[in-house]
């Protein structure tokens, strides 16, 4: 369970935001909503515990973000947490599959290939397993990093604008593969956008 | 997917970088090695062709062109010298023993050296086949031109006047062969040897004038005779007089001058290589650096990061190096069958130099320097940037 009270942060007088209270069980998602400039991406760094909030405090599955320390929540946000960029992003000198090995190694889970040939199958991308990821077109990158970000199975998917570039169809198309990959992997979802296409197709949704 | 395999195929990913890297360190630390090796296959022939000469005695001219031609059989020689007063320098209690020489002809561009039996015990060459001479006309070969010609027991062949092909064949006189010798790793492999006195007469068919010697080597009963005797006959005699051990000594030092300074331009390709792989590294983590950012989202820790870069520059200095250890290897190979089959200097070893133990570790540190700044770069990868940039 994801559980926050209202949080505040600030970058200098000026840019200081407040966030309202998230409580989200598993396989539950979430959609906020919010202008740019409203404090989007902060807030996606607080809830992945990379920025530290003035006041509020976020806890995963009953661990404290407060409690850890810097290196602790470094171990900690590569086991349980993922996220999904606007942009998607590779290691550039491997292929997709091994993309998908590599983020399943360094994230301390056992590596398992079949597992990952099976996730591909599910997307759609099996015969680009062996394929450069800089090969791939951009709604095929976007599937693949949904792949990267479901493979190791983490308690909570962050999501930021990941839709913001994709045409309506490839819209519905990652945002229906989002949901469904994270209730099949049993993770929290919480995406954080302005597209408004997305408000229909989610019941949670909070507007910032 | 592990870190090493990662570093591993990121060098394999950008190629041009790579060989540019790879090029630079192979060719600096090749240089350096060839360098060692051919230093070192230098003084062991030196070595190993001085045995126990403490002095040659020959024709005035110059000393090195005297040992050149008279101990390792690569120069010519510097004229003639009565026997009679060879003679009466070995009263000089001093002397141990003289071994005289008289050479000046070859066949197929092998020298034919008059001597006497002493000279093959000098060099501990022993009979493989065949015996030693016993009548005038008789040579026993070294082992290399036995190979080279095939040339075996029975066998006859003219010399020519001179040490080079093509020179005045003297065929009234043919040699017989009547012994070829075991391989020695000396001077002695590609020599013809024979009795001096057949020498002589080759060039001195009807005359009864003195008989003369081309040089003389000389072995002292104690070191003290190493200072005395040289400048004695130097000054006293219209001989010369010249102490290998000297004399080579002089001729390392004036070539180590130029080695000296090849070895410094080898050295500074190494760092230049060390730059390569700097700029290379630096480059690609400008275009790596959501790479990196990505890496530690997924939990990578900073020091994996670290690890990666590092492994980058010490695959690329290393395998360069090994490259470079090759390469020295296959030149020695190249120069070695290059260079006439009848030059002195035998086979070059092609096993790996106490000397050149040093170049791997400076590889290494090369690569860690050059990885320096870039290990920083990645130690200090920002995950934020991933979101920032989108």
């Amino acid at each position: 369970m994801l559980k926050t009270t209202t949080i505040s942060f600030s970058y200098d007088n000026l840019n200081s935001f407040i966030f309202p209270e998230i409580s989200l069980n598993d396989s539950e998602d979430l959609l906020i909503l919010g202008k740019s400039g409203i404090g989007k991406t902060t807030f996606i760094q607080i809830l992945a515990g990379l920025l530290k909030p003035e006041k509020g405090s976020i806890s995963l599955n009953g661990v404290k973000y407060a409690d850890l320390s810097l290196k602790k929540m470094d171990e900690f946000r590569g086991k349980n947490i993922s996220l999904v960029f606007q942009k998607p992003y590779f290691i550039k000198n491997i292929n997709l599959i091994e993309n998908l090995l590599t983020t399943l190694k360094l994230s301390g889970n056992k590596v398992d290939n079949t597992k990952c040939e099976y996730l591909l199958e599910q997307i759609g991308l099996s015969d680009k397993s062996y394929s450069k990821t800089y090969e791939l077109s951009e709604g095929e990158k976007q599937r693949a990093s949904i792949a990267m970000a479901v493979c190791k199975n983490p308690d909570l998917i962050l999501a930021d604008e990941p839709t913001a570039s994709l045409d309506d169809e490839n819209c519905d198309i990652i945002i229906n593969l989002l949901k469904e990959q994270a209730k099949n992997s049993n993770s929290k979802l919480i995406i954080i956008t302005h597209d408004q296409r997305l408000k229909s197709q989610f019941k949670n949704t909070i507007n910032l | 997917m592990t870190i090493f395999k990662l570093s591993w195929r990121n060098i394999v990913g950008s190629p041009l970088n790579t060989i540019l890297s790879l090029l630079l360190m192979s060719l600096g630390v090749g240089i350096i090695s060839l360098l060692i090796l051919l230093n070192n296959e230098m003084k062991q022939q030196v070595k190993n062709n001085l045995k126990e000469i403490d002095m040659v005695v020959g024709a005035k001219g110059s000393p090195l062109q005297l040992i050149l031609s008279s101990v390792y059989h690569i120069d010519n020689p510097t004229g003639n010298i009565p026997l009679s007063s060879i003679n009466k320098l070995k009263k000089n209690r001093l002397v141990d023993f003289v071994i005289p020489l008289s050479y000046g002809d070859s066949y197929e561009g092998f020298r034919i050296v008059g001597s006497t039996h002493d000279y093959i015990d000098l060099y501990n060459a022993e009979i493989k086949e065949g015996r030693s001479w016993e009548e005038g006309f008789e040579v026993v070969i070294g082992s290399e031109i036995a190979r080279i010609h095939n040339l075996q027991i029975g066998d006859n062949f003219y010399g020519s006047h001179g040490l080079l092909k093509g020179g005045h064949v003297h065929n009234d006189y043919a040699y017989t062969v009547v012994g070829i010798l075991n391989f020695s790793g000396t001077v002695i492999d590609k020599l013809i040897l024979t009795d001096y006195q057949s020498v002589w007469n080759v060039h001195n068919k009807d005359d009864d004038s003195e008989m003369e010697i081309t040089a003389a080597l000389f072995k002292f009963k104690n070191p003290t005779a190493l200072i005395k005797l040289p400048r004695q006959v130097n000054e006293t005699t219209n001989l010369q007089a010249a102490v290998p051990v000297f004399e080579m000594n002089r001729l390392i030092n004036l070539l180590g001058i130029g080695f000296n300074s090849i070895q410094f331009i080898a050295v500074v390709i190494m760092i230049v290589s060390g730059l390569s792989i700097f700029i290379s590294l630096f480059n690609s983590l400008k275009r790596r650096s959501y790479e990196l950012a990505l890496m530690r989202v997924h939990g990578a820790s900073r020091w994996q990061l670290v690890k990666l870069i590092q492994l980058e520059a010490l695959f690329l200095s290393v395998i360069g190096a090994i490259l470079g250890l090759l390469l020295s290897r296959l030149s020695i190979y190249i120069i070695s069958s290059l260079v006439s089959e009848n030059n002195t200097m035998n086979n070059f070893p092609l096993t790996f130099v106490a000397e050149e133990f040093w170049l791997l570790p400076s590889a290494l540190l090369i690569g860690i320097f050059a990885a320096l700044i870039p290990t920083l770069q990645a130690y200090r990868t920002n995950i934020p940037k991933l979101l920032i940039d989108a």
